[in-house]
């Protein structure tokens, strides 16, 4: 095999795994929009506060792994639940710009209460996998991108299950399709609101702990949240699938454009080529490959 | 402004039309003006001269962006951006061709309506939620621009020093120079956006922003008014832009970022959507709220903590009160300060003597 075409595979195989932990972070937003119509522009805050958490839990407590993970995900699921009945209830039937407006704004207060309740200084959240990549042939992969991928499918395959097939879930699927007739059938909406952004609060705790392995953990940890807005709109803003391929699309395309372009013009395009990829498809697709056909003609 | 007759007691239309409808309105306008010409620039020392300098620009933009997401209800999160294009814009041009600020400025506001435009585009298929995200993407994109193309950004550290603003021989250097030469931009803003709303232009906008089917029908081009409510409201943000450099001194793209977008759109939503008064309530406050926790968590803060975690509480606690603020404005009052403002004059249009 030639370097040319190894060194397309590593970029490749590389964005695949890190496609798949976008898509698992992208998963929280889609589940609030499905459900409740929501924007959660805090994704990326969610997923800090979940890592700043846990890895809160480890210094501090120096609690066992599974423990601080146990916190973690019981902290983003009650902030979940508190988070829905507090704010974004009284934001139901608001314009959408109240609602991009107020978890905004809700960004901004996290950003604050995460380095000043629980430190400012980067913190470290191990994980008992090693370091060394598993060497494939030509590919490179590093253990905590396998398990990242790995828990992401996982947990895509546990909410599509959820969705399709569970009580709770085709009851989630009758308020997304019409909120109206669901009360009417006799759902309590309101409780599959706090149930949605528990479910969010969930999978930013794990996408938390293993973001914030990767990264390490500070308020920086909030900016992979930005990554969510291509994702989303790619795979279409309300289908879990489309988190998935979205994902695997701008996971596959940044790093495949960093690999052959950033040499030349000096770094980021890895936070540049996703928007350009997002720009187009709002202009061809703006419902993306598997959303609802929804957008209005204006 | 301040005082209301206290009945509709109007018998002719050109009473109603008046733009004093009381004598007491031309003197309350008169003592606005000379708090702000005069008493403001007079008394206040340089320190508190530049406040209300940042607080001078950050009108103009606001102003703008009332325009855009106020009256025609088409959300953007790439203010930042425009105005980054329009300091840029102006920087390049003083730098390279020397020309005076004049052309500068116009050239700066043109080339971000231009910017602007084009990031508008999108919402001619889409709007709401998408358009957000579209602008969003606007944002990074031209930030990413500016900083990877060395023509316009001009080397490493993708800033640009621009002289001070010159009238005539006179180099406008102090404080008090740059404030009333912002304070015309601002008195410019108002006056022009005020008159732009009452305009048929500006009835359509809000046609638009009101029901944007029911505006087609009456035979509004919603492509067209859409484009130039981009156009004008990235104008005003590239005016922005130039005014901030040259209040600053270099132009900077750090100076420009998300956080800058999201300032903004804070500004309007505290003080109030689709109202001129609101922009200016709303720019004041935003622009004051940090340097005021700064000055109490410095003041009084010792009380309860200790130096050092003071430190890195003071600007956590900016962001803090800052995203509380939006959300609490949003849920508890979402017609912002302007409202409030109504609200306090009502309630002495009839004081002492209620009911």
């Amino acid at each position: 095999m030639s370097d040319a075409v190894a060194f397309f595979l590593l970029l490749l195989s590389n964005g695949v795994m890190i496609g798949l932990m976008y898509a698992l972070i992208a998963l929280g937003f889609v589940l609030v929009y499905k459900a409740t119509d929501a924007v959660n522009f805090a994704q990326g805050e969610f997923v800090m506060i979940a890592g700043l958490v846990v890895a809160g839990a480890l210094d501090a407590f120096s609690a066992p792994l599974w423990v601080a993970v146990l916190i973690g995900l019981i902290t983003m699921v009650a902030f979940g639940f508190v988070l829905e009945r507090v704010m974004l209830r009284r934001l139901i039937g608001r314009p959408v710009i109240a609602v991009v407006m107020a978890t905004i704004g809700l960004a901004s207060v996290l950003r604050g209460i995460g380095p000043s309740t629980l430190g400012a200084g980067t913190k470290t959240l191990p994980l008992p996998i090693p370091d060394d990549p598993i060497v494939l042939g030509p590919l490179l992969i590093p253990p905590i991108q396998l398990l990242g991928a790995t828990v992401s499918l996982i947990f895509l395959a546990a909410f599509g299950w959820f969705f399709l097939k569970s009580r709770k879930g085709i009851a989630m699927r009758a308020i997304a399709d019409s909120q109206q007739v669901a009360m009417a059938m006799g759902i309590n909406v309101e409780r599959y609101f706090g149930l949605a952004w528990a479910m969010t609060g969930i999978v930013s705790a794990l996408g938390g702990i293993i973001w914030g392995n990767l990264l390490g953990v500070d308020i920086n940890l909030s900016l992979v949240g930005l990554k969510v807005f291509p994702v989303v709109i790619l795979g279409g803003l309300d289908s879990i699938p489309g988190a998935v391929l979205g994902g695997l699309i701008v996971g596959i395309v940044e790093n495949v454009t960093a690999g052959y372009v950033d040499p030349y013009v000096g770094g980021g395009t890895k936070d540049f080529a996703p928007y350009v990829l997002m720009i187009l498809a709002l202009m061809i697709r703006p419902y993306g490959i598997f959303g609802k056909k929804i957008i209005e003609r204006i | 402004m301040i005082h209301r007759e206290c009945g509709v007691l109007k018998t002719t239309y050109e009473a109603d039309m008046a733009l004093y409808p009381l004598p007491i309105a031309r003197w309350a306008v008169l003592a606005v003006a000379v708090l702000f010409f005069a008493v403001i620039p007079l008394t206040l020392n340089d320190y508190f001269l530049s406040i209300a300098n940042l607080v001078c620009v950050a009108i103009v933009g606001a102003v703008g962006l009332n325009i855009l997401v106020g009256y025609t209800g088409q959300v953007s999160i790439g203010h930042g951006a425009f105005m980054s294009v329009g300091a840029y814009t102006a920087a390049n041009l003083a730098n390279r061709l020397g020309s005076p600020w004049p052309v500068n400025l116009l050239a700066g506001g043109l080339m971000a309506a231009a910017v602007g435009a084009v990031v508008g585009i999108p919402s001619l298929r889409i709007k709401g939620l998408y358009l957000a995200i579209a602008t969003l993407a606007g944002q990074f994109i031209i930030e990413w621009i500016i900083n990877h193309v060395t023509f316009i950004s001009g080397g490493v550290q993708a800033s640009i020093p621009v002289a001070r603003p010159r009238i005539g021989s006179m180099v406008l250097s102090s404080q008090r120079a740059i404030y009333y030469f912002l304070l015309a931009f601002v008195v410019l803003a108002l006056v022009g956006n005020m008159n732009l709303i009452r305009s048929r232009v500006g009835r359509a906008f809000i046609a638009i922003r009101d029901q944007d089917i029911a505006a087609e029908i009456i035979g509004i081009n919603i492509f067209r008014y859409k484009l130039l409510a981009f156009a004008v409201s990235s104008f005003y943000a590239g005016v922005t832009g130039v005014l901030y450099t040259y209040f600053l001194g270099i132009a900077n793209y750090e100076q420009f970022q998300l956080g800058v977008s999201v300032d903004y759109l804070a500004m309007i939503i505290i003080g109030g959507l689709g109202s001129v008064l609101g922009s200016v309530f709303g720019a004041i406050f935003i622009t004051l709220l940090p340097i005021v926790i700064r000055r109490l968590m410095e003041g009084f803060g010792w009380i309860l903590f200790d130096p050092g975690t003071l430190l890195n509480l003071i600007p956590n606690v900016r962001v803090m009160l800052f995203g509380a603020l939006i959300i609490f404005f949003l849920i508890v009052e979402p017609e912002g300060l302007n409202r409030l403002w109504r609200n306090i004059r009502n309630y002495f249009r009839i004081w002492p003597f209620a009911y």
